[in-house]
């Protein structure tokens, strides 16, 4: 009454003026101050500073919006993937993309022998390509070319007809009878989708699996948040797993409170080169039994076998005893054993039906591409040309490798003895400097910058032993192998002349 | 003799286990439908139409008759121009060449009026894996993400499955024909606040999925404008951009980021892909575009899960860097379409369904409200069933949607026959027609309720008249002629559901 009164006299010209001119001055100076409080902390008076007209995408006002309301916040996954990499796998890798060897229009650049590709049947697939992919793109559906069969929406894991083919090019490769079933495969983009997705079917965010060293340096943990527990494997027992060491491995995670959900193999072994005898791996599924644990074979190096030693797939032994076949998963690619670059195609391998389910609906986010599926239906239904390209590649192979560790042989250098995979592991360790990582890494910064040659320490795989090195030697050519042996000799040669 | 032990089972994850996948909603269950029983023209004419799945096929013509002409786009093996290079060039980055072309071409969708840079592009394996490769990069588990409803429906699984981020909805109604408006982005924000969640970011699709329209510009400057005050990011997922009637009319956020100068560009990322525009879903290509450099490393080196082959990046980047090739298919995908939709509209209208009025990409958003028992979802639900299991038409519910009002339904303007001179044919029109029909008649679902009333209200009106025939109200007349309409409605339907009714159904082979 006391408000509305004088201002009704002030509306009236009757009394209350002062009051009548005081409240409402009043009420407007606590609205002022109200409007203001609730602007200031979430906008306060925009930047003067000028921005930068240009067209270009530098980057712009960043300076300004940090002294106006803060940075721009990214996940804090993202942050710590952003941060320069610093590993010297991916170090390595870089320069020698930046500078690569060409003999003759690049003789003093870097030779790549850390990037595991296979290139000594390039020839093969090139004729296979050109001779026989004439209208791939354009099937011919019902008579007429048409490209409705691969432009529509495929099932995310894969054709039926990709599938059988890959079930039978595996079975080729592996060379035994052993069927694999195509209803039991998930095809995904890639082997590391593919361990991805498996991360993601068994293990939470928090979990963790067991690896033996060394290893392929791969990270599952960004996405996935799963942790790769190292189980060390040493020298003096051929760099094989031990179950001994797994379990020492498993209890000791167990005691951090952090849950195993299994073990993460590969078979033959990246980057040593072992296979796993029939033995091993019945004792590793006995343990995982008996820890209630899945197993993940990585066997992408199958086709890559020369030696004299046969490869037992997880799969066979198995199949063979009375072994509870819901734990174990293969991984499965093309990439090393039919070089396509770029081809993106891996597989998932499983007899647990609910893991399947659950990984064909995660296949939507990491599909194979449709053309490259038809491409690759028709190259290994061509079991003419698959046979004679698994035969040549296994020769090829073996002789680059008797050459090259020979060629190391004569610098001192010995390699294990492994007739699997695409690499040598090769042992420096008289080498080094200092017996530990720094001296290991200094080796390697000399003979990437001083000898451009890019070699994966070991380190770098997680080997528990420094001085290791692990050298890829199917992207030579056997005219570059000894222009390699020279480069090694000069940086080993100077260490040894001052050292 | 061993005994037997129960082995404990092995377990899964909480991934692999949850529901989150989404694919138990009435979106997937309509293709599941079409999948057990697909329409055919000839050999199963009774089967389920796919209106739910987006695909655009009224312009494989063009790309067909490209990839004859130009062997040398899919040709292989030696000697073909930059095999060997292209060949042995394979990390994470992509094909230089295939980037620069996904760069042309998305400036030209926009009639050049905004500029891509190709370093900033990052290839994914289709848009699915990019939507979810941002959330993971610019959202923590337990965050939230802004989206205005109604949306795609996979988002429900694309943005929370493996990333844990939370949607909350900004939800937008008819009245202003489903604009965002920024009262309506305040309260979402203020609920995610509620429930303690933080929000990370906006994601827009611009044109709408599933409403078919593009948005503003004025709602864009409004959008950009709450982002840059609430310090988040916009995500813009342009993916029909290619898909709208004319060019003029999509107004993308590249355009307003240009007139600002890219001031605030670092808060801002553009998802594109080649399914809808090319009708290629099967090659799974997709991008990232972002303005922001740290983003752009992030998402390069997380894009090792989900990369595109080398042949299919060599395949469209001899296709898309072909000007004449890419400027001659998006002006006629532009006609094509717009004459489609004209028509749907057209046959809508005919049968008296209302649709908004959309300008872009491969949908109409029907409003079947005035078909509705009442205006709840679970009679939406009940009008959909009927829709799938009698009319086979598989369409989309607006609840799967998340949209607020019920009644509304997504349908595909382009269905998968399309004939060669792209007229909407006939079989479209006749199943238009029944359509109207089927879902006049046959309601069956609360005819025998309604059969019970009208009886307890004629009863009820004789009790009033006292059983005095001669002295016949008019009401109770009426009464008893709706108890018999009501009746022999009911009882048709039941017939025509047995087979034992012509009523040219669709059960018919012609």
């Amino acid at each position: 009454m006391r408000l509305v009164v004088p201002l009704q006299g002030v509306a009236q010209g009757r009394g209350g003026l002062l009051l009548g001119s005081l409240i409402p001055c009043a009420l407007f100076y606590f609205l002022q101050l109200y409007l203001k409080r609730r602007r200031s902390p979430s906008d306060p008076p925009p930047p003067s500073t000028s921005s930068s007209n240009q067209p270009g995408m530098t980057r712009h006002s960043s300076l300004s919006n940090l002294l106006s309301r803060g940075p721009l916040r990214i996940s804090s996954l993202a942050t710590s993937i952003a941060k320069p990499d610093d590993s010297p796998y991916y170090i390595g890798l870089d320069k020698a993309s930046e500078d690569p060897y060409h003999r003759i229009a690049n003789p003093d650049g870097v030779i790549q022998l850390g990037l595991s590709e296979n290139r000594l049947c390039f020839d093969l697939i090139e004729k296979w390509t050109s001779e026989n992919l004439r209208d791939w793109v354009m099937g011919r559906e019902g008579g007429d070319l048409s490209i409705s069969g691969i432009a529509t929406y495929q099932p995310s894991d894969g054709t039926m007809k990709l599938k059988m083919a890959m079930a039978g090019f595996m079975s080729r490769v592996i060379g035994r009878d052993v069927s694999y079933e195509p209803s039991q495969m998930v095809l995904t983009a890639g082997v590391t989708p593919a361990i991805e997705t498996l991360c993601f079917c068994l293990a939470d965010h928090g979990n963790a699996f067991l690896v033996p060293t060394p290893y392929y340096p791969r990270d599952m943990k960004w996405r996935t948040g799963v942790e790769l527990i190292p189980v060390h494997c040493r020298s003096k027992d051929d760099f094989v797993l031990s179950i001994s060491a797994l379990d020492q491995a498993f209890n000791q995670t167990r005691k951090r409170e952090t849950k195993i959900r299994g073990i993460l193999l590969s078979n033959p072994a990246n980057p040593v080169g072992n296979l796993l005898s029939r033995e091993m791996l019945e004792a590793l599924l006995k343990f995982a039994e008996e820890k209630n644990i899945h197993i993940i074979s990585d066997e992408i190096f199958a086709g890559s076998i020369y030696g004299d030693k046969e490869f037992v797939s997880i799969a066979e032994v198995v199949g063979s005893e009375d072994f509870d076949k819901n734990r174990v998963h293969i991984v499965y690619g093309l990439s090393k054993d039919l070089f396509l670059p770029g081809v993106r195609v891996g597989m998932i391998y499983s007899f647990n039906e609910n893991v399947l389910a659950a990984a064909r609906k995660l296949t939507r986010f990491s599909s194979v591409s449709a053309p490259t599926q038809r491409l690759l239906v028709s190259m290994l239904s061509d079991t003419r040309f698959i046979v004679e390209y698994i035969q040549t590649n296994k020769k090829r192979i073996r002789d680059m490798r008797d050459l090259f560790v020979a060629g190391l042989e004569e610098l001192g250098i010995k390699c294990t003895d492994s007739r699997s995979s695409l690499y040598c592991w090769a042992d420096m360790r008289n080498l080094i400097p200092t017996y530990g990582e720094k001296g290991e890494l200094e080796v390697w910064e000399k003979l990437l910058n001083v000898g451009k040659i890019n070699l994966t320490p070991g380190s770098a795989c997680h080997c528990i032993e420094p001085g290791w090195f692990r050298c890829c030697f199917t992207t030579l050519d056997k005219e570059d192998v000894h222009v390699v042996m020279e480069r090694i000799r000069k940086v080993v040669g100077s260490r040894t002349s001052c050292g | 003799m061993a005994i037997e032990i129960e082995q404990p089972r092995v377990g899964l994850s909480k991934v692999a286990v949850s529901k989150t996948h989404g694919e138990d909603s009435p979106y997937f269950a309509g293709w599941k439908a079409y999948d057990e029983n697909p329409y055919h023209e000839t050999s199963n004419q009774s089967g389920v139409i796919q209106m739910g799945l987006a695909e655009n096929q009224v312009s494989f013509d063009l790309l067909e008759k490209y990839l004859e002409e130009h062997s040398e786009a899919s040709s292989w093996g030696k000697g073909a121009p930059g095999f060997r290079e292209n060949a042995l060039f394979q990390d994470y980055h992509g094909l230089k060449s295939f980037r620069q072309a996904m760069a042309n071409f998305m400036e030209q969708i926009r009639g050049g009026r905004a500029k891509f840079d190709p370093d900033r592009i990052v290839l994914t394996a289709g848009a699915t894996a990019a939507n979810e490769l941002l959330t993971f990069i610019l959202a923590d588990p337990g965050d939230a993400l802004l989206i205005p409803t109604p949306y795609y429906p996979g988002f429900d699984r694309d943005l929370r499955w493996r990333t844990g981020v939370n949607i909350v909805p900004i939800h937008c109604d008819s009245s202003n024909n489903f604009q965002i408006t920024p009262e309506a982005m305040e309260a979402a924000y203020q609920s995610a606040e509620s429930m303690n969640l933080k929000v990370r970011g906006i994601l827009i699709t611009n044109p709408s999925n599933p409403l078919g329209a593009t948005i503003q510009r004025s709602a864009l400057e409004q959008i950009l404008d709450f982002a840059v005050n609430k310090n988040m990011h916009l995500v813009s997922d342009e993916i029909y951009s290619g898909s709208t009637f004319s060019s003029s009319e999509f107004i993308s956020i590249a355009e307003i980021l240009e007139t600002r100068g890219y001031k605030d560009a670092e808060r801002v990322h553009i998802v594109y892909s080649l399914s809808k525009d090319l009708g290629l879903p099967g090659f799974r290509v997709g991008t990232i575009y972002s303005y922001n450099d740290q983003v752009v490393t992030t998402a390069r080196r997380m894009s090792s899960f989900t990369l595109i082959s080398s042949q299919t990046q060599h395949l469209l980047a001899c296709m898309l860097s072909n000007k004449e090739f890419s400027e001659n298919y998006i002006k006629t995908n532009r006609e094509r379409l717009s004459k489609r939709y004209d028509m749907i509209i057209k046959g809508l209208k005919k049968a008296g369904i209302e649709c908004l009025k959309g300008n872009a990409g491969l949908f109409c958003w029907m409003n079947l409200s005035p078909l509705l028992e009442k205006p709840t979802r679970e009679s939406e639900l009940a009008l959909w069933k009927v829709i799938l299991n009698e009319v086979k038409l598989n369409i989309s519910p607006g609840s799967s949607c998340h949209c607020s009002e019920p009644g509304w339904f997504r349908s595909l303007k382009v269905t998968n026959f399309c004939t060669a001179d792209h007229e909407l044919s006939s079989k479209e029109r006749d199943h238009l027609e029944r359509s109207r029909k089927k879902i006049k008649e046959v309601d069956g679902s609360g005819s025998s309720s309604r059969i019970l009333l009208f009886s307890l209200q004629f009863l009820q009106t004789c009790f009033e008249v006292q059983f005095r025939w001669k002295k016949m109200s008019r009401t109770l007349i009426l009464r008893w002629m709706k108890v018999i309409v009501e009746m022999s409605r009911y009882l048709r339907y039941r017939l025509t559901k047995s087979g034992r009714v012509n009523s040219g159904s669709l059960g018919e082979k012609h």
